[in-house]
């Protein structure tokens, strides 16, 4: 409708892909995201997508910028529908600033294209001409990349990577369906009928293009984890199939178990016998490994727990995304033990986090989560590459004498651990109480001291907790509270509220909660916390430690993260 | 080896005097010994269950964990440290009903690890209720009218998952059951050992003489590596048959499949990540040209 197309920023923007599960939509995130990457541009990719192989309506953002992004934005600059429908899904979100390149027959009739910025762009016209439509997607692609002046080049080497299990047939004409899509989006440019300035940002080249998924896996590897047994389960997978890929360069069992009953007991077993294990998994699948974290608890047995929280209950939405296992992974287990739930923020945090909870587990004998979530996992953007030059694996084993006793009670609660076949003594664990040798008892004095002894550890671990991250003026008058994915959306929203008298704090560590909590609630005139659940379940942890009831709340239990620009107007809302 | 080195002084055991737990024990300890097992180089893993507090009266490591869970954590014990001889030890409900499941898969996944599973047909911790093996007719105070499902047949369903070592034996006879545990525990890879044994408070008909009465040794043609006579022999209901029923030759062990130990025979707890490695892998996610 018009010529003289402009968007609402210039330098930071929102591309969205969308179609049916199998048009190939992944494909093409994983394509531009490499090669914007290559090509200097700060990018961020998130997804979300229906639970099924074939059909349906799933969409993928890319949003390149002159500055770091690294949060989902509602916003859509540029839209490509790659089937029926895709428009409808994502009707709320084109703006009249949106631009949408597609071809005819992808707009369904009543869609008034008179009312849009409608680019007729014939993907399937030239993926037919290669050989088949189903190129569509690596036209797409293409067309993409020669709109913002990606190199040809550039973008064919990472789809001849991409293709490069598949035969040279499949190859060569997905190299020629970006060539031809190249082409389209070099005659948009040259039309100078969308306008952008992103500019080149030279910190990109050398950072690191990573997923959540990724950053909790590497961290793993890096914590020293060196078995992983697992049930697939969306959206935890990811960490099993990456820890499979790399088992044999970094002597990983990764095992893939009957059921999450099995993965726990494996994991535990593992421990035992001097691994360093973790389990992944999401709300279903961690409710039947419950009894195995009470039995961690008792056996006193480390085990890491990854924990990619999917909206319920029971299967409820598959592969969406929500904040509201918290008080599962809090409460989970009959009987009274301590534990440890990290929740990252970020991919230095998913790495780092992961990293750290090997030791954590290990040092205090205890079960530690990471808690992410669908958002969190299959997000990506570049950072900083991680910094492998402090890591440490801190190893708690010990060499048993003769007369050694698994259970022994000390002062602060940890009995040194022993794994069979290291050293002269025998070490005996067992699901009943049991006395210090490790064997069942029915002393109930002796129980008590059990009990308390384990208990010790808890007030230990406190030592070790990791405060919450600040953001913003410390001479805050509002303070938004947010834990786990929300990091960078808050982040986003905070900033774009340009306002000196508002900051973010966020929890990485959100059990034990942190000594100082108390103190930057108390500072703050005004609370508001943000939570990706209906019952503020964190704001009812704070509490429970603090007294401090946050009042203000911003849920959201659609099964979709928040939108920078959505979560910007409700602070307002509630800050005005 | 003396077997006094699996013993434990001053122990209050919890079984009832004659029940069948005790003579697996002995015998038990006699065929480690005689195999000179050391206890530090042994672990026991068993659930819940009478049978499952065996390893309490042994003295070695063990891993009592869940009810019905000893096959996962016995799999993942042997996995993290092969030079471990690893024995997952349970009642029939244990192993056949609450860990039927990883029963299944831990055939399938043939860890190098010996199954041995204490049969008496009946729920003796919750005190006389069926179990997956309880034969038809069999009253409780829950089957009330007599058991009315199809016992479960461990022999079979190993023998038709191809399981690496298929064994039955018979609490009342010594030697024999000492030889075949023997043997099950020198075998490479996972090795069942079902042992039929009378449970003198809650079963009053599965008992020593009725065993005695039901139960035939294979004769000593039997073809171990036939596996439709080994099944057909399983499916044997009238008279039960014992011995070593099937051995399927050159099975490759879940530790040899996993890969980890192919050029490292380090125990997993002696290893570190090769954070070298590491660096170049994080590396490869700058995606440079």
């Amino acid at each position: 409708m018009d010529n003289n197309l402009s968007f609402q920023k210039k330098n930071d923007l929102s591309i969205v892909l969308c179609g049916q599960a199998g048009q190939g939509i992944q494909t093409v995130e994983h394509l531009l995201t490499r090669v914007f990457k290559l090509a200097g541009y700060n990018v961020f990719a998130t997804k979300e997508y229906m639970s099924r192989i074939r059909g349906g309506t799933n969409s993928t953002q890319i949003r390149i910028s002159s500055e770091p992004v690294r949060a989902s934005v509602s916003r859509i600059d540029i839209l490509i529908p790659l089937n029926q429908g895709a428009i409808q899904h994502v009707e709320e979100r084109i703006s009249p600033q949106t631009i949408i390149l597609a071809e005819k027959e992808a707009i369904s009739d009543d869609f008034d294209q008179t009312r849009h910025n409608f680019i007729d762009v014939p993907f399937t016209k030239t993926a037919s001409e290669i050989g088949d439509r189903i190129y569509s997607n690596v036209v797409a692609a293409g067309t993409i990349g020669g709109l913002f002046g990606i190199e040809l080049q550039t973008i064919s080497k990472y789809v001849k990577d991409f293709f490069s299990a598949r035969s040279d047939d499949v190859v060569q004409k997905n190299v020629a369906a970006a060539k031809g899509g190249f082409g389209l989006g070099a005659g948009l440019a040259n039309s100078s009928k969308i306008k952008f300035d992103i500019r080149n940002d030279a910190h990109v080249k050398d950072q690191i293009l990573l997923s959540g998924t990724e950053a909790v896996a590497l961290g793993a590897i890096a914590g020293g984890c060196n078995f992983i047994s697992a049930y697939p389960m969306s959206p935890s997978t990811g960490v099993l199939v990456f820890l499979a890929k790399q088992a044999k360069d970094f002597g990983i069992v990764a095992e893939q178990a009957e059921d999450e009953i099995a993965a726990m007991n494996m994991a535990i077993g593992a421990w035992y016998a001097g691994a360093r294990a973790m389990v992944t998994t999401s709300g279903g699948g961690f409710a039947l490994m419950i009894e195995g974290l009470s039995l961690a608890g008792m056996l006193e047995t480390p085990v890491v727990i990854h924990l990619a929280q999917r909206p319920g209950p029971a299967t409820g939405l598959p592969t969406r995304t929500e904040q509201a296992d918290l008080e599962l992974a809090l409460y989970a287990g009959h009987g009274e033990f301590p534990r440890i739930i990290l929740a990252p923020g970020n991919l230095e945090d998913g790495f780092r986090l992961a990293q750290k909870a090997f030791n954590l587990a290990d040092k205090y004998q205890v079960p530690v989560f990471i808690l992410t979530d669908q958002y969190f996992v299959d997000s990506y953007y570049n950072t900083d590459c991680l910094d492998l030059s402090d890591i440490n694996i801190e190893k708690h084993i010990i060499r048993t004498g003769a007369d050694y006793k698994r259970y022994k009670l000390t002062a602060n609660g940890i009995s040194p651990r022993g794994i069979p076949g290291f050293g002269e003594g025998l070490v005996v664990v067992d699901s009943d109480e049991h006395d210090e040798a490790g064997h069942i008892t029915e002393d109930l004095d002796l129980r008590t001291r059990m009990v308390d002894k384990r208990l010790r550890k808890f007030e230990l671990l406190k030592d070790e907790i990791i405060p919450p991250e600040l953001v913003g003026s410390e001479d805050y008058k509002n303070l938004v509270v947010c834990w786990g994915s929300t990091y960078n959306i808050v982040k986003e929203a905070v900033k774009n509220l340009g306002r000196d008298d508002v900051a973010f704090l966020h929890f990485k560590q959100v059990y034990p909660l942190s000594n100082e909590t108390v103190n930057y609630l108390q500072k703050a005139q005004k609370t508001i916390i943000v939570e990706n659940n209906a019952t503020s379940q964190f704001a009812k942890l704070i509490r429970l430690h603090t007294g401090i009831d946050i009042k203000s709340k911003i849920l959201k239990y659609s099964g979709l993260s928040f939108y920078v620009e959505e979560l910007t107007e409700r602070l307002n809302g509630l800050l005005n | 080896m003396d077997t006094r080195i699996f013993d434990m002084a001053n122990i209050d055991i919890a079984w009832c005097p004659g029940c069948g737990n005790f003579p697996i024990l002995k015998i038990l300890k006699q065929a480690l010994a005689e195999l000179e097992i050391e206890p530090t180089s042994l672990v026991l893993v068993s659930g819940i269950g009478q049978a499952a507090k065996t390893p309490h009266y042994f003295k070695t490591n063990l891993f009592d964990g869940l009810h019905g869970r000893s096959l996962p954590a016995a799999t993942a014990i042997k996995a993290a440290n092969p030079a471990l001889t690893v024995i997952a030890e349970s009642g029939d409900g244990d192993m056949y009903g609450e860990g039927g499941n990883h029963f299944l898969h831990t055939i399938r996944r043939n860890p190098d690890i010996t199954n041995i599973v204490h049969n008496n047909m009946v729920y003796g911790l919750t005190k006389g209720q069926a179990s997956p093996t309880s034969q038809i007719g069999f009253k409780t105070p829950v089957q009330v009218g007599g058991v009315f499902l199809e016992p479960f047949n461990p022999l079979a369903v190993a023998i038709a998952l191809d399981a690496s070592f298929v064994a039955r034996a018979f609490a009342g006879d010594t030697e024999q059951t000492k030889e075949i545990i023997k043997e099950a525990i020198n075998h490479k890879g996972y090795a069942l050992v079902d042992i039929f044994q009378p449970c003198v408070s809650f079963n009053k008909l599965n008992t020593y003489e009725w065993f005695k009465k039901h139960t035939y040794y294979l004769e000593d043609s039997h073809d171990r590596s036939n596996r439709n006579e080994a099944f057909k022999k399983a499916t044997e209901k009238e008279q039960f048959p014992l011995g070593i029923f099937y051995i399927s030759p050159d099975k490759r062990t879940f530790e040899e499949n996993i890969g980890v130990y192919q050029e490292n025979r380090q125990p997993l707890y002696e290893r570190k990540p090769n954070i070298e490695k590491l660096h170049s892998l994080i590396k490869t996610f700058k995606i440079a040209d």
